[in-house]
């Protein structure tokens, strides 16, 4: 113990430069693993904050899903908007199938059907269960009808309302309508929702925040006379602030992957439902969770608010203490 | 090694807790500051461990001009200086190895070489073979020990105490303070406040009395009664 030990100083820049890196990534080894013991020497304080969360960062994330699953089965629909051009009842059959045959020319109709008034009436029969109530009338009351699938095109909306006009000027329809209007409609509140989302996503990132800025505020002043007696010694402030910093990392890290099990299991359990009610529709659709991008999107939301939210703290309280 | 020209300390609300005060103790001397509580003697080792930042005057620390460390430089300052309290300030949740090994840790040594200076530190103050207990199941003087270890296991130029032997009896205090010694004999510059007079003057080293802040007595000649 005789003089203090100090670099020499013939060591070499390239030397110190290596000592130094050496150094800086020890102590971060050295401050991720103590943090992370840090979190297990209390662990059911630890596992409530990564809870609290978890259920923040799986709200945005559960509706994320719910649209995603929303907008899959009204894709299928929106493709298929058909248009429904009710004929006079005085065109004949022959001019109807006549109609059909000229209108299937026009490039923008990718499928035309012409239904007679007897098939329309037969389908009718066979589907509603009024066939007793059918009989009793003398005239059949159904129009005859052309169902007419337009082209897809990138303006659809513009090219069915195109042909819609187009439909409704002949002289034989009576009428011509969407088929499928409320799929618009549904799209247009899947938009509003989608917006609502993406504003309860920010709002509750912003507790996400607090929560841990709180909680590192805390274990700073727990820790209060360790931190001081580390500057005493010499502790820079990046020492002092790296377990910190670390330990918000491993909040976001594990309340991100709590919101993942969240939403694993809260789709496992509407699961079953749902493919009973897709098999009542005859469709093959089946609940979609997050893909493997989204969920490493959603566990790096957490350790990124985790990261921030710990810098804010640290560089808000660390400054106000000093050795007394 | 430490040197005060001049130095006068104020603190908020008008009160002088040091005035005008000239010191030089050479680098390898052992001297203490003595005086009644309020005096000035935590005041002087604060300046000297940039805890306080003195109003007018000049300090200089090995070298340095303490008016110029500043900012990051202060942490690596400190990192020449060794600290003990009167209240031992450990950490009650780590071991005593882990409580010696603070400074090493911060200074970014490696683990065999934390391992080896910090059981040679405890050898040498006596407790190698407490190394593993919490620091409050030791006692007062062991816990004392236990915070020199921690100020002199990173061979610090410099050796402040505050009140070393505040709560033990005379017995462990005269260990403590011999302890002291020992640091000083291989070279370590030592400053120790206390208040215990009569084990200071037996101790016969240089004593530096401080009065309402100012410097009473200030001789280089140990056998100088104040």
């Amino acid at each position: 113990m005789n003089k203090p030990v100090r670099p020499p100083r013939q060591i070499g820049y390239l030397r110190k430069l290596q000592h130094f890196i050496s150094v800086w990534v020890l102590q971060h080894v050295q401050a991720f693993i103590s943090s992370l013991g840090q979190l297990c020497r209390s662990p059911i304080a630890s596992l409530l904050t990564a809870a609290v969360i978890g259920i923040s960062l799986a709200l945005p994330a559960g509706f994320y899903v719910i649209l995603e699953n929303t907008r899959r089965i009204t894709a299928g629909w929106e493709g298929s908007v058909q248009i429904t051009a009710f004929l006079h009842m005085d065109v004949s059959d022959a001019r109807g199938r006549e109609l059909a045959t000229e209108l299937g020319k026009n490039q923008n109709i990718a499928h035309i059907k012409y239904i007679s008034r007897a098939e329309a009436l037969a389908e009718f029969r066979q589907s509603s269960g009024f066939g007793e109530a059918l009989n009793a009338l003398e005239d059949n009351p159904l129009p005859s009808l052309l169902l007419i699938s337009p082209r897809p095109d990138t303006h659809p909306e513009e090219m069915a309302a195109n042909l819609l006009t187009l439909l409704k000027a002949l002289p034989e329809v009576d009428n011509a309508q969407y088929d499928q209007q409320w799929v618009r409609r549904l799209n247009a509140m899947i938009l509003i929702v989608q917006r609502i989302v993406v504003i309860m996503a920010v709002f509750l990132g912003m507790a996400v925040l607090l929560i841990i800025g709180n909680t590192i505020r805390m274990l700073i002043y727990h820790r209060r006379s360790e931190i001081e007696i580390a500057k005493l010694f010499g502790a820079t402030d990046g020492f002092i602030q790296r377990p910190f910093l670390y330990s918000g990392f491993w909040y976001g890290l594990c309340g991100g992957l709590f919101a993942w099990l969240l939403i694993r299991g809260s789709l496992k359990l509407v699961e079953k439902p749902a493919s009973h009610l897709a098999e009542l529709y005859t469709s093959n659709f089946s609940l979609t969770g997050l893909t493997f991008d989204e969920t490493l999107i959603l566990i790096g939301a957490g350790v990124l608010l985790g990261l921030i939210g710990s810098w804010f703290s640290v560089s808000h309280h660390l400054r106000a203490i000093e050795p007394a | 090694m430490i040197r005060f020209n001049s130095v006068h300390k104020q603190y908020a609300g008008g009160i002088d807790a040091l005035r005008n005060i000239n010191i030089h103790i050479e680098p390898g001397a052992m001297a203490f500051v003595t005086g009644r509580s309020g005096a000035g003697k935590s005041t002087l080792l604060r300046l000297i461990s940039l805890i306080e930042r003195p109003t007018r005057g000049q300090i200089l620390v090995n070298g340095q001009n303490l008016e110029r460390v500043r900012g990051n430089k202060v942490a690596v300052f400190r990192r020449n200086i060794g600290f003990t309290f009167q209240d031992h300030r450990l950490l009650t949740d780590r071991t005593v190895f882990d409580n010696v090994a603070l400074p090493l840790v911060i200074a970014g040594y490696r683990y065999q070489e934390i391992k080896k200076r910090v059981q040679a530190a405890l050898d040498k103050v006596g407790l190698l073979r407490k190394q593993k207990s919490l620091p409050l199941a030791l006692s007062g003087g062991e816990q004392q020990r236990v915070g020199i270890a921690r100020a002199v296991v990173h061979r610090p130029a410099v050796l402040l105490a505050d009140e070393p032997t505040g709560n033990l009896d005379p017995m462990l205090s005269w260990e403590i303070m011999c302890l002291f010694e020992q640091f000083n004999q291989v070279g370590v510059t030592v400053l120790i406040a206390s208040h215990d007079l009569e084990m200071i003057k037996r101790m016969k080293k240089r004593i530096i009395t401080l009065r309402e802040g100012r410097t009473l007595t200030h001789a280089g000649d140990m056998h100088e009664r104040p």
